[in-house]
């Protein structure tokens, strides 16, 4: 995990795989993700709010290691240092109309 | 909402085993999962399982999955199916999707067994129609009776690659290739084994540069990674498959234990972010568990008997059983679970480069890069002997916790001892009825009956056969080496299908006697 | 492509055989089985064309996680195929884009 805010990490450089995609439901690339962390995204948490990567129908659960691994390799990290995105519910995509349908804590059912 | 003694999230090895240990000392349990069917991965499994006696070896997977749901059952235990946990709080409340409908439930104890999900890695190509997961290979294949494809490339050698690519052929596919960008075969050899022999090469230190394709795939090209995991350029290969099918590793889907805020580490042996867990699977948040591979990436086996350690230490914590009581139960299934975690392939030796076995013999270097021990290497291993007559070839060459071979050889010709990860050895002096259990037995199918003393010139070697058609005496075809090349013109002499050996056929064929240590598969055709 | 006896599993138990109206076409599968397990044994592999690229999609994961496989069934969009079990009659349609009435506009 990368503590300075202020370290250098380099220009953006394209990459012949920056058109790879990464997250297949909200189709976002390579290049899209390398960009976001040059422009300071040095986080899970912060790209997923940049670009919606892992915030699609399958909610990360294809593209969360591969973001990782881009991460650790722009910032000269390890994956393992990579803090987690946060995890909350729904863990798994429920409609709306579903969420409005909370049986509640107390009442019957 | 309602409460329970014991919730546990997930239906697969780990979950079914806690809620059938917990449910047996009287606990209220019930067990929810995301998928139409319970069993988890249990029911894709249609290999024989590794092991001893206590880890169901030598039994199919999916028949363990069976005999799970049946005692599930008899303990009492409700088993809720499409239901979501989609949250999972410190209080240890969980909310449920079901139908149309969030429900909340709460318990005094949880067990989180929510297994794990695939890796998965990205190349030119991987979002086209015809890239799968492993996974997804055994789904259609082994739930649904649908072949995946009909030529297909693998991508991994890990256990998960091997035994699909087995499964594969099994399901009447062809398989063109397997690779795997490491420079050596990841899952056990015995596994890698029982695919080359059937002609499918291998490529390490290989990974996918595209799969080819404008609307499905019809072509994958790979090609050598270098040192710094750049492809060596000059090095491309071309396949001409349907399907391109990815086995790069399991994560385990930990997030609820993180949301419920248990405290987790990325620990590389577990092969991911888990949770922290004491011996009997407690997280830090008192009364939260974990089993199986939502704590660490292993095999079926070691998942059920952590879910009845879980099982058993939510009982203990409820008061249903003394902590007395609670150790003695526990003992036993720790051994059973230690002496998994033992060998080449336990946990602690993940990513390390093992050379030599617990005997001291050279690990195969052909069978780590090419998936088959080359014939100068074999007879380095104590289960491959120069025995007159009808005599077991054992070609188990790393160690591995398992041990069938020696449990069903009813004059004990076969040996490995207490420690179960030891080669086996076979016992000169020991006769063999040519009885063939140890054949069946082998969930490796690494083990050969071999006679060569009857006819003058001839000898038979006794293989396992799990492909259709079955062959019948008389049947012509040919003898094909480790290597999946035919060595000679044969001819089937018998073919052996009872009960016990559970669908692995034996069949004898006759070869020239200087082939006897070579002849490994029966193919009715072979390429040219 | 589908498999008639397996070595260890023996024939396949399936449903009774069902017509569903595949694009406008009629098309045999089992009772029960996931509508996915049934368009791959008939040969259909696209089962969505995404919102950005227009690029095809089909069965990825198979256990109803990836979301790959979505289709418009009986009218409703975002139908994970590999996890919904067939029925008589069912109308199945590639998916264009996310919404069901955006694809009809698309097409």
């Amino acid at each position: 995990m990368i503590r300075d805010r202020s370290k250098d990490i380099g220009e953006y450089r394209p990459a012949s795989d920056d058109d790879m995609l990464i997250c297949r439901c909200e189709e976002v690339t390579k290049g899209e993700i390398r960009r976001a962390i040059h422009d300071g995204m040095y986080t899970l948490t912060e790209i997923r709010r940049y670009l919606r990567v892992g915030m699609g129908l399958c909610q990360g659960q294809t593209c969360t290691r591969l973001v990782k691994a881009i991460i650790a390799s722009e910032l000269g990290t390890s994956p393992a240092e990579t803090k987690p995105a946060t995890a909350r519910a729904p863990m798994r995509p429920v409609e709306m109309k579903v969420m409005a349908k909370d049986t509640g804590g107390s009442k019957d059912e | 909402m309602k409460r329970y003694d014991l919730i546990v999230i997930g239906a697969g090895p780990a979950g079914l085993s806690a809620a059938i240990e917990a449910g047996q000392q009287g606990l209220k349990v019930i067990v929810f999962d995301e998928n139409a069917k319970p069993g988890g991965q249990l029911f894709k499994q249609i290999h024989k399982f590794f092991g001893s006696k206590e880890h169901k070896a030598k039994i199919r997977g999916f028949r363990i999955g069976e005999e799970l749901l049946k005692a599930a059952a008899e303990a009492g235990v409700e088993v809720v199916l499409n239901a979501v946990v989609i949250g999972l709080y410190l209080e240890k409340e969980i909310t449920v999707r079901m139908d149309e409908k969030v429900y909340h439930y709460k318990a005094d104890t949880i067990i989180i067994a929510t297994g794990a999900t695939e890796n998965m890695i990205a190349f030119e190509g991987w979002t086209l129609p015809g890239v799968i997961g492993a996974g997804a290979a055994q789904t259609m294949m082994n739930l649904h009776g649908v072949m995946p494809g009909q030529r297909i490339f693998m991508l991994g050698s890990g256990n998960v690659g091997l035994v699909v690519s087995y499964q594969l052929l099994q399901a009447g596919c062809e398989v063109a290739a397997i690779c795997d960008a490491a420079p050596r075969i990841g899952g056990y050899g015995v596994h890698a084994a029982k695919v080359a022999r059937y002609g499918v090469p291998f490529y390490t230190r290989h990974s996918i540069i595209k799969a080819e394709g404008t609307d499905r795939v019809t072509g994958v090209t790979i090609g050598e990674v270098g040192p710094n995991w750049k492809f060596v350029p000059g090095t491309e290969k071309h396949f001409d498959v349907d399907t391109i099918c990815l086995a790069v590793g399991l994560s385990p889907m930990s997030q609820l234990a993180q949301m419920a805020g248990c405290a987790m580490e990325d620990n590389p042996k577990k092969a991911g972010l888990v949770p922290t867990i004491d011996e009997y699977g407690e997280t830090s948040v008192p009364g939260i568990f974990a089993a199986g591979d939502v704590s660490g990436i292993e095999e079926a086996s070691a998942a059920m008997i952590e879910g009845r350690i879980a099982g058993a230490a939510a009982a203990y914590r409820l008061g249903y059983i003394t902590l007395e009581s609670l150790e003695e139960k526990t003992a036993a299934m720790k051994k059973a679970l230690s002496s998994l975690r033992r060998g080449m392939f336990a946990p602690e030796n993940r990513g390390k480069r093992i050379e030599k076995t617990e005997e001291g013999c050279d690990i195969s270097i052909n069978l780590l890069e090419k998936g088959y021990v080359a014939a100068d290497e074999i007879t380095r291993y104590p289960g491959v002997t120069a025995k007159k007559g009808i005599h077991p070839v054992v070609e188990c060459t790393q160690n591995i916790p398992c041990n069938p071979c020696q449990d069903v050889c009813p004059k004990q010709c076969i040996k490995i001892g207490e420690d179960i990860t030891a080669l086996p050895r076979v016992e000169e002096f020991v006769e063999c009825t040519g009885c063939g259990l140890c054949v069946a037995a082998c969930p490796g199918q690494a083990i050969f009956l071999v006679n060569s003393g009857e006819t003058p010139g001839s000898a038979y070697v006794t293989l396992p056969y799990e492909f259709l058609p079955i062959p019948k005496a008389g049947d012509k075809g040919y003898a094909c080496d480790r290597s999946g090349h035919a060595v000679c013109e044969t001819e089937v002499v018998t073919v052996k299908s009872i009960s016990a050996y559970d669908k692995t056929n034996l069949v004898t064929i006759k070869v020239p006697v200087e082939l006897a240590d070579a002849a490994r598969a029966y193919r009715r055709e072979v390429k040219a | 492509m589908r498999i008639e006896e397996h070595p260890i599993l023996g024939k396949p138990v399936k449903g009774r055989r069902i017509t569903f109206i595949y694009d406008g076409k009629p098309m045999e599968g089992f009772e029960g089985e996931p509508i996915a397990a049934a368009l791959r044994a008939a040969g259909v592999v696209t089962h969505r064309y995404t919102r950005k690229q227009h690029k095809p999609r089909g069965i990825f994961c198979a256990i109803g996680r990836c979301t790959d496989c979505v289709m418009i069934v009986n009218g409703v969009p975002n139908v994970r195929t590999c996890i919904t079990p067939l029925s008589e009659g069912m109308t199945v349609e590639t998916q264009n884009t996310v919404a069901a009435d955006d694809g009809r506009a698309d097409a």
